[in-house]
């Protein structure tokens, strides 16, 4: 059997280099990316801490989390096609609207 | 070293591989091709953890519907490569390269410290096939599934109305 705590290790392996792609990157499609890698390492930790418990309830959790995820992707999206509408680029320095 | 064993560590190497793909790959249709492999190598990694409904779900809905999704708005941006931005190398990359490293040094040392796993398994083995999650989900967690079912037609909705043309 493979350790839970090899589990916990891959989603915080995972977590980092999402962050990582967060804070680093400056396009708006990789930042999104970024975004979905963080979710997925939550959601990794979350089944395994449900697998220690021996409890589904992190199954139904993880379930919801796919969904908002889908939902937060559609709208981000949305607005990185707004976003190119208005400034012809994805970079996200140049969203600055409601700066001036 | 037993089967799962060796699974979950080329599972987890190449999940990690292009996890940092992901993030290193200079055109974002790049970058989506990566996250594809990476939701479909976590997807293997979630059998492992007896999570059979939610691996099939990250195939179906992740790696399917958002990242087609993903790939769509890319294809529709056309960004060429001037659009990218120069490459140069930032204070904020080799800060996140140095924030990596140090993440890639916890790792290993944690990998290092972690003991070994007990012979038997003390807590009960919960196996989340589409049976006993579908059963969860339609009676403990009821109401927040239907509750999930607004906020996905209020994300449909805001979706369209920001990708209008006029607004």
């Amino acid at each position: 059997m493979v350790p839970n705590a090899h589990f916990l290790i891959l989603g915080a392996v995972l977590f980092g280099i999402g962050i990582v792609g967060f804070v680093v990157r400056r396009n708006f499609l990789t930042v999104f990316m970024s975004v979905e890698l963080l979710l997925n390492a939550v959601n990794l930790t979350v089944l395994t801490f449900s697998k220690m418990h021996g409890n589904l309830s992190g199954h139904a959790l993880v379930f919801f989390i796919i969904t908002v995820a889908a939902a937060e992707a559609a709208v981000g999206l949305a607005i990185a096609l707004a976003l190119f509408r208005k400034k012809k680029t994805v970079h996200i320095d140049e969203a600055n609207l409601l700066k001036h | 070293m037993s089967f799962p064993e060796i699974l979950f560590y080329v599972l987890a190497l190449l999940t990690v591989a292009c996890a940092v793909c992901v993030v290193a790959m200079r055109h974002p249709i790049h970058s989506a091709f990566a996250l594809i492999a990476t939701l479909f190598f976590l997807a293997g990694v979630f059998v492992l953890l007896e999570a059979h409904f939610v691996a099939i779900i990250q195939v179906m809905v992740y790696a399917g519907a958002v990242m087609v999704l993903f790939l769509f708005v890319i294809m529709l941006l056309n960004l060429a490569p001037e659009e990218l931005g120069p490459a140069k190398v930032t204070a904020s990359k080799l800060l996140g390269l140095m924030l990596l490293a140090f993440s890639a040094y916890a790792a290993v040392r944690a990998y290092l410290t972690s003991e070994a796993p007990a012979a038997a398994s003390t807590g009960r083995v919960v196996e989340g096939t589409v049976e006993e999650v579908g059963k969860l989900l339609f009676t403990k967690y009821l109401f927040p599934f239907e509750i999930v079912s607004v906020l996905l037609l209020a994300a449909i909705l805001g979706a369209v109305v920001l990708a209008k043309k006029r607004w």
